[in-house]
């Protein structure tokens, strides 16, 4: 049976992991390989590099680091943030990544998400939607662009099904409204967009206990979860969530 | 040296990774002739069948001779579903037909309500283990998947797993071998399959 995914996402500026360093043997590192040979050890399915850099020179070394982190690594990598054109998506997969994340640049340019698809294959395209709650129409949820800045006047499950016809391999749903809070992934707004579509979902925000992660592969039919902090700070083992999530009967890699 | 060959599907940077971390010389043959010299081939490949079309005559040639030395063959993802007759994908192409059986949709044969594509670890119902490229990897070890057609289960299959219905995973007749997942994206059970493959090249 095919397992759901735990996915740690690692964000980088100038080539230093900078959330979660702060905890034993990392502290003064922040190194993203050495995390990434911690998660790998520990049975992480797959790693996220997210670049919130903004600099032309930041993004050469976020090809450095990417090369860094894959050389070591023998499961799948992701690269999101920044990825606005063609050419940045074929630097990082030139640098060694296996996907690449648009978001942004996407709602812009929905041919974008072609593009790429037809360059690498659609395997390769993990689309990217910010969704907040919609306090004008409960239930529907509104896609932000520009890390959650600027509404992009569109509905999260139409724009992830537009998405998926575009060429998208996966969608990597944020809740905007659960982000950073440790109360649980937005489970509606996963099924909502779940149910929509026939890729992968990747629920993120909000993680912040092993029963998040029961809740958002049950009622929240996520494919995969997705988190950050929870994991760099060693709140939660790899390990120890996987093994709650499979005595609870959910199919996962241990 | 084996050959990797490039056809254009896909990115090979992680497959050469992969093969470089277990010890295999490698090199990317620019032409057909080029194959002369390898004592392996490999064959990647993600994406639409339609793809391999880029595999022509004089390639199909090229891999059927060194075959028939005895030189071994391995095909991944797209590149194991190229070596059977064909694919629904694709009807109007053929496959290099060195197993039969024709490469068709998940969920045609009545996949329950699950997601196509297949992406993501999946299982290994290990059906042979001695003489194939499966020799040292655990029953039940999880490996990487992302397709949305598979292959037949013949008495090729030497694994077998499941996304709705069975399909074949690992295939091994001879010295020709397939494997649907991504090897270079599984971990250590991945790399044990691309080192046993690089020992049978020799």
């Amino acid at each position: 049976m095919l397992s759901k995914r735990i996915i740690a996402c690692l964000d980088v500026r100038d080539g230093q992991v900078v959330k979660g360093v702060n905890f034993e043997g990392l502290r003064s590192a922040g190194d993203p390989a050495e995390l990434a040979r911690r998660y790998n050890a520990e049975g992480i399915d797959e790693l996220v590099i997210l670049d919130i850099t903004a600099t032309i020179e930041a993004r050469r070394a976020l090809a450095d680091t990417i090369g860094r982190v894959a050389r070591e690594l023998f499961i799948p990598l992701s690269v999101g943030g920044g990825i606005r054109t063609e050419s940045d998506a074929a630097a990082a997969v030139d640098a060694g990544a296996d996907k690449v994340s648009v978001n942004t640049a996407a709602l812009a340019d929905p041919g974008l998400i072609t593009r790429i698809a037809q360059r690498y294959g659609s395997q390769a395209v993990i689309v990217a939607v910010d969704a907040k709650r919609d306090a004008a129409a409960s239930g529907r949820f509104a896609v932000y662009a520009r890390s959650g800045q600027h509404a992009a006047g569109r509905d999260a499950v139409e724009w992830a099904r537009e998405a998926e016809s575009r060429g998208a391999g996966e969608i990597l749903l944020t809740s905007i409204d659960r982000d950073g809070t440790k109360t649980g992934f937005d489970c509606e707004l996963t099924a909502a967009v779940s149910r929509a579509v026939s890729i992968p979902v990747i629920a993120s925000g909000g993680a912040g206990g092993l029963d998040h992660f029961v809740d958002v592969f049950t009622a929240g039919r996520a494919d995969a979860a997705l988190a950050a902090s929870i994991f760099h700070y060693a709140e939660t083992g790899v390990r120890a969530l996987k093994q709650h999530l499979r005595e609870r009967g959910i199919p996962v890699r241990l | 040296m084996i050959a990797l060959v490039d056809y254009k599907a896909g990115n090979l940077t992680s497959v050469k990774k992969a093969l470089t971390t277990v010890g295999a010389d490698i090199f990317v043959p620019n032409a057909p002739d080029d194959l002369a010299g390898a004592t392996g081939i490999i064959v990647p490949g993600v994406g639409h069948f339609g793809a391999t079309r880029a595999l022509d005559a004089p390639w199909i040639e090229a891999i059927l001779g060194r075959v028939g030395e005895g030189r071994p063959l391995l095909g991944i993802c797209l590149g194991m579903q190229w070596l059977f007759e064909g694919s629904e994908e694709a009807p109007d192409l053929r496959g290099l037909g060195l197993l039969s059986g024709q490469c068709f949709r998940l969920g045609t044969n009545g996949g329950r309500g699950v997601k196509v594509p297949h992406v993501g670890w999946n299982s290994l119902a290990i059906q042979r283990v001695e003489g194939t490229i499966l020799e040292g990897v655990e029953p039940g070890a999880q490996v990487y998947f992302t397709h949305s057609y598979v292959a037949p289960i013949t008495g090729d299959a030497a694994a077998v797993t499941e996304h709705g219905e069975p399909f074949a995973s690992v295939v091994q007749r001879g010295y020709v071998a397939g494997v649907q997942f991504h090897p270079e994206k599984s971990g250590d059970a991945g790399l044990r399959i691309l080192r046993n493959f690089v020992e049978l090249a020799g």
